[in-house]
């Protein structure tokens, strides 16, 4: 029989303090445990480490290069966080942001002889329409029939998925290439116009994406939209409590309409970003393998869904993606790669547990106590505290 | 079977000097409480007294961290309510902890293992189940499944449960909250009899008369502390208050002043709806509520006030009839009855009344927040927040405290203060003081009688009859989803409305 057993007592407060140094202790030991994994596959752990933070942060390109990564994280993220915020589980990110590539491409591709201030813009807003859009469906269907929105914003991803493919490959749509010689052997996106091309800022030597500089200004909005606005006071209470929001007078359909709008408008942000910052193109294999929209569940999730730690939290999963492509090779299998993250997420998301109660261990004692067992002390003092420890006993019961 | 008398020599249960403390806050201080075998004994205090604390330790769910249980005289420490469950201690909670589609004999030994093995067999015990509920004087089929069974019934179903796996000390949470006037006389004579037959009982109550009746003796607590313990034969109704309070309480008459016969501001017509089975839970209601008069809707829990209340809030469809507040005609929508005049105290606080993950300013401007701009005002909603505590006598840390960390008779509070200070001008409130300690209930009465004294239309429902006795100006009965009758408070008397409550009479 096993000598003692657990038990998790809730925490009455969280404080700050938990906040930061359960998080801090879950990272050091998913380093601990992930460089075990290293040494067991034959790897020295600290080059390891080594590498990823050359790939990540110090070789020249490499910050730049984790930008990019994050990006689209970023997007996906809050367009995860501001949902579940809400208790709208919208799993489909993945398909706004497509519906948001191929909306910025169009617009893009369309406009492309204005000039590039305006064609961004149209870029910009047309993905965020389309996203919406696409997220308004299970929004509407979860609204007015009570469907379950996981399910229908996870099926539209593969509508939106067959929707590209067949744009590219299956047609002769307006978006696929079909005259340079390479379009002949492959068939491929048109490529956008110079005027199609966001611009970076760079700050020294790191390019800083035109879509992270407005993911990062979306994410300030939320926030500040959560915090200080009519709507975002509505957001947390219905958050908070469903049925306290509707006696309140909250229109409980609208809202809920209104927030998949605005989570698909930020994801279909997103896919606008990797036609304009980085593809060019409308480019589904790209998009597909990338899975920007289910690693931003994974983003929101981290940052609690709070809109200003998901910066943090992209960033986080940006350097990891970035580091693991690097690493891959000959001697390092991608899985290997993705073990460390597996160990990492379910070090950190794990730990939240640690964060919310106490762990309390306590030796197992014989099945009832007392009066029963017979061993028992007399009464005690009562000022003092008094440990009534019954470990079981052989005296007989009087 | 054993002596009536309480055991000279060592209580059946008994706290020594147990503290207890949460957040720093002590919630049991130095208490001690003792039980004999053969007496029912009530724990008496007001809300936050530490009564809850005091069972949650006596039946092993907390530990105390000064002070020790016994059990017959012995020491022990209970690690979980299953150690208390062995030695013969169980508790029937307010809310009933029962699996509505299975039957009373199924619930019975649901989770029990006496008779060990994997293979359930609910059936074989039907008989034993019916033989104890015999020997108690409980009126319940054992095959009957729990949806069909009425609260009292349901009830009855816990306390046997209780029974049939050995109770020798039972606790009981305010077990009176939810029954009529003729299921308490019930549920006071299957106590009676275990106590005869060498049980020992704990009755927790707010109600005086009812622990006056009921008990043999009474110890109260007040501010996690024990104010003591005396025999009932020797008390009565304002030493026990006094006890509980620390002060006198004058047990007010607040329906005298009001000026009744003003205009109609809340009309129903024809009013029908269902209730969350699909099945009729009101049938053409029609009633009409004066500005300053307070109407009493009495009735069993279940016969149709939840509907009733949230349909005139707008929060629940009707199938007919018709809704109207200070002269217009409702669609049937919650920001419309909010915005016409209606403040709407629901039976449910924490979850629906408020959101208890949000402070107390959030919920203080639950209903008023539309009517600022896009960009709430946060400095001035929290400055309005420590207003409304101050005024309402709120007890908390500050504007910013999360409504979860209130007691009972705060949240009631808040909420109070909330319909109070948006100027409705018709007010429904369900339940108002269930599970308020006397100081809140007295306040909280105070406040409904004043506000219909300043002239709102008051709509209290409430399965207290002393509570509808004490405030309303007329009565009307709810019994299957009918008004069975509407009384003048003169006219009306207990036992008439108790009767037409359990449906034997019209008025």
């Amino acid at each position: 029989m096993i000598p003692f057993t657990i038990r998790f007592e809730p925490r009455e407060r969280l404080s700050r303090w938990i906040n930061i140094w359960v998080p801090v202790a879950a990272i050091v030991l998913a380093l601990v445990i992930a460089g075990a994994v290293l040494a067991v596959s034959g790897h020295n752990p600290f080059t390891t480490y080594q590498q990823i933070i050359q790939a990540a942060f110090t070789q020249p390109g490499a910050f730049t290069q984790t930008l990019v990564s994050t990006t689209p994280l970023l997007f996906t993220g809050l367009a995860a966080a501001v949902a579940f915020r809400m208790r709208i589980w919208n799993i489909g990110a993945e398909g706004q942001l497509y519906l948001g590539s191929i909306a910025a491409a169009g617009v893009g591709l369309y406009l492309q002889s204005l000039p590039a201030p305006i064609v961004v813009l149209a870029m910009m807003v047309s993905g965020a329409i389309a996203g919406s859009l696409w997220a308004a469906i299970p929004g509407t269907l979860r609204a007015y029939f009570n469907t379950n929105e996981i399910l229908t914003s996870l099926f539209l991803n593969y509508v939106a998925d067959y929707l590209m493919y067949y744009l590219i490959f299956d047609s002769t749509s307006f978006w696929r290439d079909l005259t340079s010689p390479a379009a002949r052997v492959f068939p491929q996106g048109k490529t956008l116009a110079a005027s199609g091309n966001w611009p970076a800022l760079t700050i020294f030597t790191i390019a800083v994406p035109l879509g992270l500089i407005v993911a990062v200004g979306v994410s300030g909005l939320l926030w500040g939209m959560i915090r200080g606005t009519r709507y975002g006071f509505e957001m947390r209470v219905m958050g908070d409590a469903p049925r306290a929001a509707s006696h309140a007078g909250m229109n409980i359909r609208r809202k809920i309409i209104s927030i998949m709008f605005v989570s698909g408008a930020v994801a279909g942000l997103g896919g606008a970003s990797q036609v304009g910052d980085f593809r060019h193109v409308l480019d589904p294999r790209g998009l597909e393998q990338a899975q920007f929209g289910y690693t931003g569940i994974v983003v929101a999730a981290l940052a609690r869904y709070n809109p200003i730690s998901a910066i943090l939290a992209a960033l986080g999963i940006g350097v990891l993606t970035n580091a693991g492509l690097a690493l891959q090779g000959p001697n390092f299998p991608i899985g290997l790669t993705g073990t460390m993250e597996g160990i990492l997420l379910f070090c950190v998301l794990g730990s939240e547990i640690f964060a919310r109660y106490h762990v309390r261990v306590h030796r197992t004692r014989k099945p009832l106590a007392a009066h029963r067992a017979g061993q028992v002390r007399p009464a005690a003092p009562a000022a003092a505290p008094v440990e009534m420890a019954l470990t079981g006993g052989g005296e007989q019961a009087s | 079977m054993t002596d009536t008398a309480p055991a000279a020599a060592s209580p059946a249960l008994a706290a020594r000097s147990v503290t207890k403390r949460f957040r720093g806050v002590v919630a049991n201080d130095r208490v001690d409480f003792e039980v004999a075998a053969g007496e029912v004994h009530a724990l008496l205090g007001e809300n936050g007294a530490g009564k809850t604390t005091l069972c949650n330790v006596l039946t092993g769910l907390y530990r105390p961290e000064e002070g020790y249980v016994e059990i017959g005289g012995k020491a022990v420490r209970m690690h979980s309510p299953h150690d208390a469950h062995e030695a013969g201690i169980f508790m029937v909670h307010q809310q009933f902890r029962l699996v509505q589609s299975l039957s009373v004999a199924e619930n019975v030994v649901l989770g029990w293992t006496r008779h060990g093995g994997t293979w359930f067999a609910p059936r074989r015990v039907e008989p034993e189940v019916a033989a104890l509920a015999e020997q108690y004087g409980m009126d319940v089929a054992p095959q009957a499944k729990i949806w069909q069974l009425s609260v009292g019934e349901q009830q009855r179903v816990e306390i046997l449960k209780a029974l049939y796996r050995g109770a020798r000390i039972l606790i009981m949470d305010e077990p009176t909250s939810v029954l009529t006037p003729q299921e308490v006389d019930q549920l006071v004579a299957t106590l009676r009899a275990m106590a005869r037959s060498g049980s020992a009982v704990v009755f927790i109550s707010h109600k005086l008369p009812e622990v006056l009746a009921v008990s043999d003796r009474i110890t109260v607590l007040r501010s996690g502390r024990t104010v003591g313990t005396v025999d009932t034969a020797a008390t009565s109704a304002e030493a026990l208050a006094h006890m509980m309070v620390g002060r006198d309480v004058v047990f007010g008459d607040h329906a005298a002043a009001h000026h009744a016969g003003g205009e109609v501001v809340l009309k129903l017509e024809g009013l029908c709806a269902e209730n969350d089975m699909g099945t009729p839970a009101l049938v053409d209601v029609g009633l009409d509520v004066h500005a300053g008069e307070i109407l009493g809707i009495a009735g069993v829990a279940g016969n149709g006030q939840r509907e009733l209340a949230e349909v005139i809030a707008g929060e629940r469809p009707r199938t007919g009839g018709s809704v109207t507040i200070a002269g217009k005609s409702q669609q049937g929508r919650p920001w419309e009855a909010i915005d016409t005049g209606l403040g709407y105290v629901p039976e449910d606080r924490m979850g629906v009344g408020v959101a208890p993950g949000l402070s107390i300013t959030d919920n203080l401007r639950l209903k008023n927040y539309r009517r600022g701009g896009t960009i709430l005002r946060n400095k001035k909603a929290t400055e309005e927040a420590e207003e409304l505590i101050r005024r309402f006598d709120i007890v908390a840390r500050g504007p910013r405290t999360l409504a979860r960390e209130l007691s009972g008779g705060n949240l009631q509070k808040l909420i109070v203060a909330r319909e109070l200070s948006s100027g409705a001008k018709v007010l429904v409130v369900s339940s108002p003081t269930r599970g308020l300690d006397v100081g809140a209930t007295e306040s909280v009465r105070t406040l409904l009688a004043d506000s219909a004294r300043r002239g709102v239309a008051v709509v209290l429902i409430s399965e207290d009859l002393d509570e509808i006795f004490e405030l309303a100006d007329r009565i009307a009965v709810l019994y299957r989803g009918r008004v069975t009758g509407v009384l003048n408070r003169g006219e009306a008397d207990v036992d008439r409305i108790g009767l037409m409550m359990a449906g034997e009479v019209a008025a």
